[in-house]
């Protein structure tokens, strides 16, 4: 082609925002190549193994290793003692990762081995004798708060993990604690009691919110390994890999700069890998006291004992309306089962609060919580992060109100949704806000209010299947959270001298499409196909800082990053081109891998080509730019108020379910959402977020069950523990509103934890709407639903344990 | 001291020996011994379905099969549909339907999919749904692995 019939070429628009772009992994994933955590080996390493308690509430008096480390191929076997310079870890450092002088749950660990194979490995644990003496096992929370309740954590646990510490001068890491309280949270907005004088109707109710799990399909793992000179390698599956850096340098007391995390592609996220746990301190323990590569991976079972579990809670919700379908207030007391330990579980309050104060307008709200210690497993963040759990209590009073005053339950969620432009009791402002769109939208198509009158009417009617609707909605932060100093995320961007453009970010991706979302964002900005683009996001050493994957903020703070830096390379090479071309930079623009003019279309120049000009010339330059975004977001102050999230994400899901009054059994037939998302950027990819929230909030509602009984788990294994298979789950129509945030990149929001929110919530109405009958625990399965339908499930009533 | 054997079998087109333990199953043979990584550890009890493979072409849980059950046999793995023309559409059918997220139970799934699109069984989506049943997936809620499975199978609500 000659350069004038190049000249002439004009190149149509085109936009990627919205298409379905196939997620740029696939391929690799599809065909067995991607090298998970599990498929990665180092030469010279070895195999970590973990010893774990016997029992769940005890002293360990003595560990006798000897055996263990004469087993030929045993290179190390570690207990506390071993490691004098233990900290404890976790979100209240409350927990030492090889446990001194005391066990405290079934998953608790007590010794570790690294031998030449997994084999030996675990050979060598089952010669490990350890002698216990039992103490009393608190398993249900009410207990722990009882006077004269067994303490979980009595003694001082010393910054040198030695049973030395509590000698005079040793620096004391953790207090102990004088009662079974972990955590507590006190948040009010108006005044409840005058709400309440002002109610025509008021209810109380308890509900009760069950254990599960993450259960990703990829199990816990890492490698650790130390060089020469100390610096440490981790392969880890953390998703938020700075914080961990700082963390683990000061679990390891050792300089933050010479630890590196290389976050292999991970088998799931979730939330699960927020936190650091015992087992991958141990890892390096094992590493640095073996001076050889160590590879830790859990078993199936050992996942379900040793990750994290959402957050069991007790609650008892008192709240209020005018006849007219005014909310007038709302009262909560929630009891958080921390588990042994405290990990972001306990911390779940920050989001329940959230909804309880501002998914609709509330004049008066008052919200406690007390996390308080047992013997169970202890709890961790999971997608959604309290927002089920507050939900499913919130959702169902909404009914049950509106029900009460003879007010159609649509109409009045209506009347008390959030609109665009209001800051609520707790601070939170929406700048963007499509809540009454989603009511409107998901009852639209649902045939929601028609269908809810003929359930009902149909109640009675012969029969034992019975058909219910029920509706739910959500709000969670959908611009980041900023808990941390920063919220933020930096990009780095490269161009090459074919045009390719290397996405060097932050952000982490856990499966939910992370990489593919942020190379149509660039692309988009410098009119590039997405073949030409190539991330690198899972190195500390090339990567810029990010905060982590949570609070489902990649997107929105990692995407405006993206952008950022996309800018600043767009704004050169424009600013390149003007000057060759002798125009102003506003003349031209980048569309399809040319530099075009801007009303036209017409081809000036092809991109490439002039980045090798700029390249090889007498002032040879490269187009490379860095960015670094921040939200304009505040933190919450001492009392929880604050405008914490640059946007709010909205939903609403109605979920129609048969329930078979002869079995139990409840089908969820029908899921129908509808997700204020800002914009749609990548349809492809939030099609699969929405449907893959909604089957996991499927399976919190209806299947999964994580039981413990008296500090024991009686499932760990996928047989027991039921996640919800294909052919159970439901038909589902999902819509977009599309808000266009301001501040979003392209308008987005963050929308990770937002599908999985409403459906307990909204299946516990249609059960109602079905049966008539409410049902206040989790999960609903046959058993529990046949004894509440029957009339033999006692009503729940928990007295808030702290006095009024 | 545990105890060997060797067996002969053919793996993805190509014949080999190989000397296993007796209690060792298929599984850590293929990853831990051959060195064929894209085969997943899930479970270890034939619950989760991340480590189908086919042996004389039908699927099954590699963690439930023995080593040793090798011998003689016809596996292939997910590696071996590396050049395999049907094998390509379905697995373009999971990137283009969106099928893959984490990706952790993909190979399983399309083990699992070529065997029902091979033996004629996913003629509609119920059909499909149950025959990745055995299969947990907890990233995409299942319904795009399904579009995907129908779409080159041509299966019909």
């Amino acid at each position: 082609m000659s350069v004038a019939e190049k000249k002439a070429r004009v190149i149509q628009p085109d936009s990627l925002i919205g298409k379905r772009i196939p997620k740029m992994d696939a391929p690799e994933k599809a065909s067995g190549k991607t090298r998970y955590i599990h498929d990665i080996n180092l030469s010279g390493q070895l195999h970590g193994k973990i010893l774990r308690s016997e029992r769940i509430h005890a002293l360990i008096k003595s560990i006798d290793t000897s055996a263990a480390k004469a087993l030929p191929g045993v290179h190390v076997v570690i207990t506390a003692a071993d490691v004098p310079d233990q900290r404890p870890i976790g979100v209240a450092r409350d927990h030492f990762p090889l446990k001194v002088g005391r066990v405290r749950s079934e998953r608790d660990e007590i010794a570790a081995v690294a031998a030449e194979t997994e084999e030996i490995a675990e050979a060598a644990l089952k010669l490990i004798k350890v002698v216990y003496e039992d103490l009393p096992v608190i398993s249900n929370p009410e207990d722990a708060i009882k006077p004269g309740a067994a303490l979980i954590h009595p003694e001082p646990h010393g910054a040198d993990g030695s049973h030395e510490h509590l000698k005079q001068g040793t620096t004391i890491a953790h207090k102990g604690k004088p009662d079974n309280v972990a955590m507590t949270f006190d948040y009010a907005h108006g005044d409840v009691v005058r709400g309440e004088a002002e109610s025509d109707v008021v209810l109380e109710d308890t509900f009760k919110l069950h254990y599960v799990t993450h259960c990703c399909m990829g199990v816990s793992g890492m490698i650790a390994e130390f060089d020469a000179s100390g610096n440490l390698l981790m392969y880890s599956n953390t998703q938020v890999p700075f914080l961990h850096k700082r963390e683990f340098a000061e679990y390891l007391n050792m300089d933050p700069a010479r630890i590196r995390i290389i976050q292999p592609p991970i088998g799931g996220g979730f939330g699960s890998k927020l936190d650091i746990y015992p087992f991958e301190v141990i890892c390096l323990y094992l590493a640095r006291a073996a001076k050889r590569p160590v590879k830790m991976l859990f078993t199936r079972e050992e996942e379900f004992l040793a990750s994290p579990t959402r957050q069991p809670v007790l609650l008892t919700l008192r709240s209020g309306c005018k006849k007219d379908g005014t909310l007038t207030f709302r009262q909560v007391h929630t009891l958080h089962d921390n588990g042994a330990y405290t990990s972001w579980g306990a911390t779940t309050p920050f989001v329940m609060m959230q909804t309880f104060s501002s998914l609709y307008r509330v004049p008066h709200c008052d919200y406690h919580t007390a996390a308080v210690y047992t013997n169970n497993p202890y709890a961790g963040s999971f997608r959604g992060y309290g927002n089920l759990q507050a939900t499913f209590a919130i959702e169902q009073h909404m009914d049950m109100l509106a029900e009460k005053i003879g007010m159609d339950p649509l109409a009045f969620r209506l009347k008390n949704a959030q609109d665009a432009g209001e800051t609520t009791g707790q601070g939170m402002s929406f700048k963007s806000c499509g809540f009454k769109d989603c009511l409107t939208t998901a009852a639209t198509r649902s045939d929601y209010s028609r269908k809810v009158q003929e359930n009902v009417a149909n109640r009675d009617k012969p029969g034992n299947i019975k058909r219910g609707v029920g509706m739910a909605s959500m709000l969670h932060v959908g611009g980041g959270a900023k808990i941390y100093p920063s919220d933020g995320c930096g990009t780095i961007l490269k161009m090459d001298d074919f045009a390719n453009v290397t996405l060097i970010t932050g952000a982490s991706e856990i499966g939910q499409g992370s990489e593919t979302v942020l190379s149509q964002l660039v692309c988009e900005e410098l009119g590039l196909p997405m073949s030409a683009i190539t991330v690198v996001n899972n190195d500390t050493a090339i990567t810029p800082w990010d905060v982590g994957v949570h609070a489902s903020r990649t997107t929105f703070i990692a995407g405006n990053s993206a952008i950022g830096a996309a800018k600043k390379a767009k704004t050169k090479i424009l600013a390149v081109a003007a000057k060759k071309y002798d125009c102003a930079e506003s003349d031209l623009d980048l569309r399809g891998g040319f530099v075009i003019k801007a009303g036209s279309g017409e081809v000036v120049v092809e991109l490439s080509k002039l980045l090798r000009n700029l390249h090889f010339q007498d002032k040879a330059e490269l187009v490379m730019t860095t960015f670094y975004y921040e939200p304009p977001s505040v933190h919450q102050d001492k009392g929880f108020k604050g405008d914490v999230s640059a946007a709010y994400a909205w939903g609403t899901q109605v979920v129609e379910v048969e329930v078979d009054t002869d079995t139990g059994t409840v089908r969820m037939t029908k899921v129908t959402g509808a997700h204020d998302v800002g914009r749609v950027l990548n349809r492809l990819g939030i099609e699969g977020q929405i449907e893959g929230g909604v089957v996991m909030g499927q399976g919190y509602a209806l299947t999964e069950d994580l039981m413990i009984e008296n500090g024991v788990m009686k499932n760990p294994n996928f047989r027991d523990y039921k996640l919800v298979t294909a052919p159970e789950i439901p038909e589902m129509d999902i819509s977009f509103i599309e808000s266009m945030d301001g501040e979003g990149p392209q308008g987005a929001k963050g929308v990770g934890e937002a599908p999985s929110i409403c459906i307990a919530a909204a299946t516990a109405n249609a059960i109602a709407n079905a049966t008539g009958v409410r049902m206040f625990e989790l999960p609903f399965t046959p058993e529990r639903v046949y004894r509440t339908l029957h009339g033999q499930t006692p009503k729940l009533y928990w007295k808030p344990w702290k006095a009024e | 001291m545990s105890l060997k054997h060797d067996i002969e079998f053919t793996l993805n087109g190509i014949k080999r020996r190989v000397t296993v333990d007796v209690t060792m199953n298929a599984l850590a043979m293929l990853r831990d011994v051959i060195g064929l990584t894209g085969t997943k550890y899930g479970c270890g009890e034939g619950e989760c379905g991340a480590c189908t493979i086919q042996v004389d072409g039908v699927s099954l849980n590699s963690c439930l099969m023995f080593a040793v059950d090798c011998d003689g046999r016809n596996v292939t793995t997910i590696e071996g549909l590396a050049n395999d023309s049907e094998a390509d559409a379905l697995r373009d059918a999971f990137v283009e339907h969106g099928a893959v997220q984490c990706g952790f139970c993909t190979p399983g799934m399309i083990m699992q999919a070529d065997h029902l699109v091979r033996s004629g069984c996913c003629g509609d989506t119920d059909s499909i749904k149950r025959g990745i049943e055995g299969n947990l997936c907890r990233c995409t809620g299942y319904k795009k692995i399904v579009d995907a499975i129908a779409s080159v199978s041509g299966a019909q609500n």
